[in-house]
């Protein structure tokens, strides 16, 4: 069972905040980090090689800074690790990114199965998971939130919908996005993390890859970036004064005003 | 390609570094350095007074392809049923329609789906309707291959989709297909009628940052679309137009994903993307024991229980009342928001809701710079008072 996952180095937006003055993100204290999204799938797939025996690769399209967190993904136990790093890659909009995964997966060549977070939290598209699947001819699952058995190039997993869960068999090799709920990722180990500084990661670029220079990066990219801007807040709550009784009072007396209750 | 500075040109002024919106831009040595991260959205360019910042690019948007022509609604249906998502698409597609001078279509696949005239009545001059058992169980393989081809026969200019999770999972494969470009998640569109851009704007970074986005030279353009940020329309019943049956298109399509099973989420009472009221819990309830005290609320008020992503990651109650950038999206009459300290991700699922409640014992939580109205107390005296006087009021 030889597993890829995908992994995306993201600020750490969770202390992010605007600046009131000079209406800015903050930026002291960001650090980057593994998309929260990816982590799940990294774990999804170790449990599976634990499970089911083979190799995990993690793969990143990134700047040189991801070789970094390409380590966490070997001390965390994924195998091997490759960084898609190339000037000509930046830029990249989805379209761009799956084929750049794509190219390189094509490159890997021995794969059952290919795990993505459900999206990242920087971009929030969620968009490479599927067109990765596309562009590769594999089925696809998305929101996996269980995977329930492989067995005989099967496999059964449960995905979420609005609705509920529903379960799905299909065909490997194939494509899979996962949620947070799949499993609870473990912390490296002492002996991952010996390995992790020792490792060799390659650098794969456009040339390694042979792709198409008109696929990949900005070239690439069918969606452009015009503006970006701050969202507009409402205006500061009114503030219901008073003993508690009192401040319910006036909440419910406003409500019956507004026609809400 | 890339991003250049030309450092004759630059001063080392910093208006660039105050401008970039994730921060990657610093001074070294006198000079703008412009680090690796830079997502290449080009904020920076605008604000250099000294034109020293350029964004090379190989071949600037190609000729766009002029034989697409139209705006195309995918109309997602379940069991049967047309979602509300597709009558709020509907509303806003009809409108970017009349801007642009073009035809609204709506696209709907299912088995035995009702209603198909109401996609007509909220503002389709035509509809695509395969209806087929086939297409019963929703399968995106098939999906994939209908609306692909439908798409290389009609040519569309634009597709827009609702961010459903069958919308966000199939959608892009169709534009990989196509190989064109998709703006997952959109919370506004609007048009620009000289170029015939649909302009996209969404929410990014956990909805911290908001970015307009075209696809420029690939048609069609397409955008999958948050649930109930544009508001559905009343329907006009008198409305002419068209639906055209479709044969559904067997020829070397089968569905590698088969359906076992399906297992509906029983704990919601009321829907919370349908309810008129929603009581929202957050990590201020302090235990999942303590949920009780919303559902007693929302069942004095006949509302729907919600929660903050804090609640979810607690285990408290189970994701489907999740609020917020990677939950639910909600724009109810009334949003009630207790022990929820207002997180960006939170906000962005629920800021456009009519009247916000919250109640907070933190003066500061941020929640409150939304609300309309705010309680600044403990919510295990304040939401028990609330109960008490909503049922006196009742009798």
């Amino acid at each position: 069972m030889d597993i890829i996952v995908c992994l995306k180095q993201v600020p750490g937006t969770t202390q992010v905040k605007i600046d009131p003055q000079t209406n800015t993100l903050v930026r002291q204290g960001i650090k980057n980090i593994t998309n929260p999204f990816d982590t799940y799938a990294l774990e999804a797939a170790i449990r599976l090689k634990e499970q089911y025996g083979g190799k995990v690769t993690a793969i990143s399209m990134g700047p040189p800074q991801a070789d970094e967190m390409l380590r966490e993904a070997i001390s965390l136990g994924a195998d091997e690790a490759i960084l898609l790093s190339d000037r000509a890659f930046a830029g990249a909009d989805t379209l761009a990114t799956s084929y750049t995964l794509a190219r390189a997966i094509t490159k890997i060549e021995k794969y059952d199965l290919i795990i993505c977070g459900r999206q990242t939290i920087d971009g929030d598209t969620g968009q490479v998971g599927p067109e990765l699947a596309e562009m590769l001819s594999l089925p696809f699952v998305a929101y996996v939130s269980k995977i329930e058995e492989i067995n005989n190039g099967q496999m059964r997993v449960q995905r979420m919908i609005e609705e509920g869960y529903e379960v799905i068999e299909a065909p490997l090799p194939a494509v899979i996005s996962v949620v947070k709920e799949i499993n609870v990722p473990r912390l490296p180990s002492l002996r991952g993390i010996t390995r992790a500084k020792s490792a060799v990661i390659p650098a794969w670029g456009a040339k390694e890859l042979d792709a198409d220079q008109d696929r990949v990066g900005l070239a690439g990219s069918a969606t452009r970036v015009i503006k970006i801007f701050f969202p507009q807040r409402g205006k500061r709550a009114e503030i219901l004064q008073g003993s508690p009784q009192s401040q319910v009072a006036s909440l419910v007396t406003k409500l019956r005003e507004n026609g809400l209750i | 390609m890339g991003i250049r500075v030309d450092l004759d040109k630059c001063t080392g002024c910093g208006d660039c570094v105050q401008s970039c919106p994730f921060g990657v831009i610093e001074i070294v040595e006198g000079k703008a350095h412009i680090s690796e991260h830079c997502t290449l959205c080009g904020t920076c360019l605008d604000v250099c007074s000294y034109g020293a910042i350029s964004i090379e690019t190989a071949h600037e948007a190609a000729a766009t392809d002029d034989n697409h022509q139209g705006i195309w609604v995918f109309a997602e249906t379940r069991n049967g049923n047309l979602k509300s998502v597709d009558y709020e698409l509907l509303a806003r597609g009809r409108e970017l329609a009349n801007t642009l001078k073009a035809e609204l279509s709506a696209v709907c696949f299912g088995y035995q789906i009702s209603d198909v005239e109401q996609l007509i009545a909220h503002g389709a001059d035509k509809v695509y309707l395969i209806d087929d058992p086939a297409l019963a169980n929703h399968q995106e393989d098939l999906y994939l291959s209908q609306f692909t081809r439908l798409i290389k026969e009609h040519k569309p200019e634009i597709v827009i989709a609702g961010a459903t999770a069958l919308g966000r999972s199939f959608i892009p494969r169709v534009a990989a297909i196509l190989k064109t470009g998709l703006t997952a998640d959109c919370t506004d569109l609007e048009v620009d009628t000289e170029k015939r851009l649909l302009l996209q704007t969404r929410p990014t970074f956990g909805g911290n940052i908001m970015a307009t986005i075209v696809c420029q030279a690939k048609r069609p353009q397409m955008a999958t679309v948050r649930p109930r940020v544009f508001k559905k329309k009343a329907p006009d019943n008198e409305r002419m137009g068209q639906i055209i049956k479709v044969d559904f298109n067997k020829e070397g399509v089968t569905s590698r994903t088969r359906l076992l099973n399906f297992v509906e989420n029983l704990t919601e009472r009321v829907k919370i993307e349908d309810a008129d009221i929603i009581i929202s819990g957050g990590r201020g309830l302090g235990k999942a024991e303590n949920f009780h005290l919303m559902e007693e609320l929302a069942a004095v008020m006949g509302a729907a229980v919600g929660s903050s992503r804090a609640a979810v990651d607690e285990g408290w109650i189970p994701y489907s009342h999740q609020v917020g950038q990677t939950g639910k999206t909600v724009c109810p009459r009334l949003y009630i928001a207790c022990g929820i300290s207002g997180a960006v991700q939170h906000l962005a699922g629920m800021q456009t809701s009519d009247t916000i409640v919250a109640i907070n014992n933190d003066p500061n939580a941020p929640i409150f710079e939304v609300a309309t109205y705010g309680i600044v107390g403990d919510l295990f005296e304040v939401v028990p008072l609330l109960i008490e006087k909503l049922r006196d009021n009742l009798l």
